[in-house]
């Protein structure tokens, strides 16, 4: 039969339409089949499940010390908040089993671009913890070097974070090394249009980065409910062909072990994971907040309920893992650091004018260098009045 | 008359806008059930409900262009960022859509926005909180942009910009936000347009010029000066864009002397605008070039070393020497 012999149809109702073009024209693969990456149905557990018993005790002992030493942290820099020693300390109260999990389970080489709310994560990942809180004293902008410690400086504008880990884990692809980068944000963070910036560039560039937000239930007073329609943060994913990941954010080690399996997915070259961790702010917003303005007692008895520290104990002391004395010695560490804390936030730091121009450019531009003096000057007149 | 913080007046003049204008709605990152956190939109979610007292997602951006939007409908959105360092996600709905889109569309639309924003240091905050990013906003034609110094000024100016069918970006100098003055909300009218500046202290022998934040500080300094026999005007610009250059040149042309005085880095500020208008509108009766007082080409500095940063009674003194010495 040739085009010739075939009969045109006839118009009229049920006349099949000619099918449309392949409707993703210029893609090599097929599109992304959206079930493999859809979240877990709830947010996975291990603690007190048969799961955990498969987990290294050492490792469950390491985080329980973390998570007590952590506690106390959120303590001493909160009262130290209270004694003007700290201008501001937004606390991870509720939240340690993630703050310590993130930091466990990155490489030396791997990088961490912790949120504003992370700085019990950065001393998690080795920084000292008294050069943490920094920022948070008014001494500098950021205490640490980023470089040496593979820790990006804490970041206060929300979400802007993100695609800088994102850039930083593809250039460990364009570098040829297997470097990946965790980058945390907060439920609020998510709405923020660089978290979805931050998610498609991942996604397009296929790079090694793993996305932890910690959803505690609030930005500052908007509850979740007014801050995403969404089925979970972890859904967010989906949309950019990201796997999202759902787990218990007060249970170390569900954390640990969920994060774990996304960073050695972005390490083997599968690209980016979003892991949603479900958990709970204890504390006020920060020193300056009121939280009896938007959220009941009842609702913080319940989480209290569920503490991330007494959760991991309580595992520990039933699978006959932890003794009082391996608690007793856990609690003294962490006493131990509070009180270099108090000792060293008491001493009044010796700080220098100038340091305002030391690092505003490579080299000292003309106009810095003008302004430099005549701050010099302004310094010499008033210790000359005084 | 009674006794208003900045904050308190603020909060007046958004619930006197609400009652009167069923249009007029406040939107912003925990303006609702929290009252925002400097507390100005405090019990306005109460007494006005949701639909006009939004607790928007966290998304500057989203903020402002959502109010845009609203604002086609014949909406009146005053929005809340919550501080000076966050506006710059919503920088390219602010300069490239909100400033343009009465231009854009021939004149056929209105954007009677208002964005507020606490701005400016000395309250001892960490890094992005200290902001004094007037010049961007200022140097964007199609936004008028406003700055109160006290309680008075705060209600009345808020009442205008958010019956102004221009987008205003409303400056807030949260350092002066506890500051109190008498304030009579009730009163018939404002006692001047939104974009007339005041004449805030009258003297002879030099004018100090400055707005928001700085008002207080020029005041004081004047009142320093008078001490010492020098006898010193301060006009308080109020309007940033527009600006009021008759009061600026009636000022100068008496005194002969102008100090212009603002928080943000001198480099590139509104001092540059003031100092070359002033030249050219005054040149024969100036005594002294037009000097800057401001801050430091450099990053905010962490609170610890803000006082060195910030311009203070010395700083402005002494240009006001260097100024009389020429
Ligand atoms: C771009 C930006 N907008 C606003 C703020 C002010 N702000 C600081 S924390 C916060 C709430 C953050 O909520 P979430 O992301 O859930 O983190 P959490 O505080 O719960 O850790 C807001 C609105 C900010 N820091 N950055
Ligand atoms: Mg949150």
């Amino acid at each position: 039969m040739t085009v010739l012999d075939q009969q045109p149809d006839a118009a009229g109702p049920g006349r099949p339409h000619p099918a449309p073009p392949p409707w993703h024209p210029g893609a090599q693969a097929p599109r992304t089949d959206p079930a493999p990456l859809l979240p877990d149905p709830a947010p996975v557990r291990a603690l007190g499940t048969p799961a955990a018993s498969s987990l290294d005790p050492e490792l469950l002992r390491g985080l329980y010390r973390r998570l007590v030493a952590g506690r106390r942290y959120n303590q001493q820099a909160t009262t130290l908040t209270k004694q003007g020693r700290l201008a501001v300390y937004p606390a991870s109260t509720g939240q340690e089993a993630c703050e310590v999990a993130a930091a466990a389970v990155l490489r030396e080489d791997d990088w961490l671009f912790p949120s504003y709310r992370d700085t019990l994560a950065v001393v998690s990942r080795g920084v000292d913890p008294l050069e943490a809180l920094t920022l948070l004293r008014g001494d500098a902008h950021s205490g640490w070097d980023p470089v040496r410690w593979r820790t990006a400086p804490l970041s206060t504008p929300l979400a802007t974070q993100l695609p800088h880990a994102v850039g930083l884990a593809h250039a460990a692809r364009l570098r040829g090394d297997d470097v990946v980068a965790l980058a945390m944000v907060g439920d609020g963070g998510t709405s923020e249009g660089d978290f979805h910036e931050a998610l498609n560039f991942a996604a397009v560039l296929n790079a090694p980065v793993v996305f932890l937000v910690q959803n505690n239930g609030y930005a500052i007073s908007v509850p979740l409910a007014k801050q995403s329609a969404a089925p979970s943060l972890a859904h967010k994913a989906v949309g950019y062909g990201v796997p999202g990941r759902l787990v218990d954010g007060n249970d170390a080690a569900a954390v640990h072990t969920v994060l774990a399996e996304a960073v050695e997915h972005a390490r083997s070259g599968r690209g980016p994971v979003l892991v949603e961790a479900v958990t709970y702010r204890l504390d006020p917003h920060t020193n300056a907040d009121d939280a009896g303005r938007y959220r009941g007692d009842d609702e913080v008895a319940a989480w209290r309920a569920h503490d991330p520290v007494a959760l991991m104990e309580r595992h520990l002391r039933d699978a006959g893992l932890l003794d009082d004395e391996a608690v007793r010695q856990a609690a003294d560490a962490a006493e131990e650091l509070a009180a270099r804390m108090r000792e060293e936030f008491h001493a009044e730091p010796k700080l220098d004018p100038m340091s305002l121009f030391a690092h505003v450019y490579a080299e000292p531009t003309p106009q810095l260098r003008e302004q430099a003096d005549q701050l010099a000057a302004e310094l010499d007149a008033e210790a000359v009045a005084r | 008359m009674s006794s208003f913080t900045m904050v308190k007046a603020l909060n007046e003049a958004l619930r006197k806008e609400l009652e009167a204008d069923p249009k007029t709605l406040v939107m912003g990152e925990d303006v609702g059930r929290l009252g925002g956190v400097f507390r100005v939109t405090d019990g306005l979610h109460k007494d006005f409900g949701e639909d006009r007292v939004i607790d928007t997602p966290l998304a500057e951006s989203g903020i402002v262009g959502t109010a845009i939007g609203l604002a086609l409908r014949g909406y009146r959105p005053v929005v809340e960022i919550q501080f000076d360092g966050f506006v710059y996600p919503a920088f390219d709905q602010i300069v490239s859509q909100l400033a343009k889109m009465h231009a854009r569309a021939l004149g056929h639309v209105k954007l009677p926005v208002t964005v507020r924003i606490p701005y400016a240091g000395g309250i001892g905050a960490v890094e992005h909180h200290s902001e004094s990013h007037e010049a961007y906003f200022a140097h964007t034609a199609g936004l008028k942009v406003v700055t109160p110094s006290n309680p008075v000024d705060a209600y009345w100016m808020l009442r205008q910009a958010v019956r102004c069918d221009d987008p205003v970006i409303f400056l807030e100098p949260k350092r002066r936000y506890w500051d109190k003055a008498e304030l009579d909300p009730n009163a018939a009218g404002a006692p001047s347009r939104l974009h007339d500046a005041r004449v805030a202290r009258e003297g002879r022998d030099a004018t100090l010029i400055a707005y928001g934040p700085m008002v207080k500080v020029c005041l004081d300094a004047a009142a320093a000066a008078e001490e010492d026999g020098r006898s010193l005007e301060v006009v308080d610009l109020r309007s940033l864009s527009p600006l009021d250059f008759d009061t600026v040149t009636a000022s100068v042309q008496r005194t002969g002397r102008a100090v212009v005085v603002h928080e943000a880095p001198v480099f590139m500020g509104m001092g540059a605008e003031l100092a070359a208008r002033i030249t050219e509108r005054c040149f024969y009766a100036l005594e002294a070039p037009v000097l800057r007082v401001g801050g430091y080409f450099a990053p905010y500095p962490p609170s610890r070393v803000e006082e060195t940063f910030l311009p203070d009674l010395d700083r402005v003194l002494d240009a006001v020497d260097r100024s009389l010495a020429f």
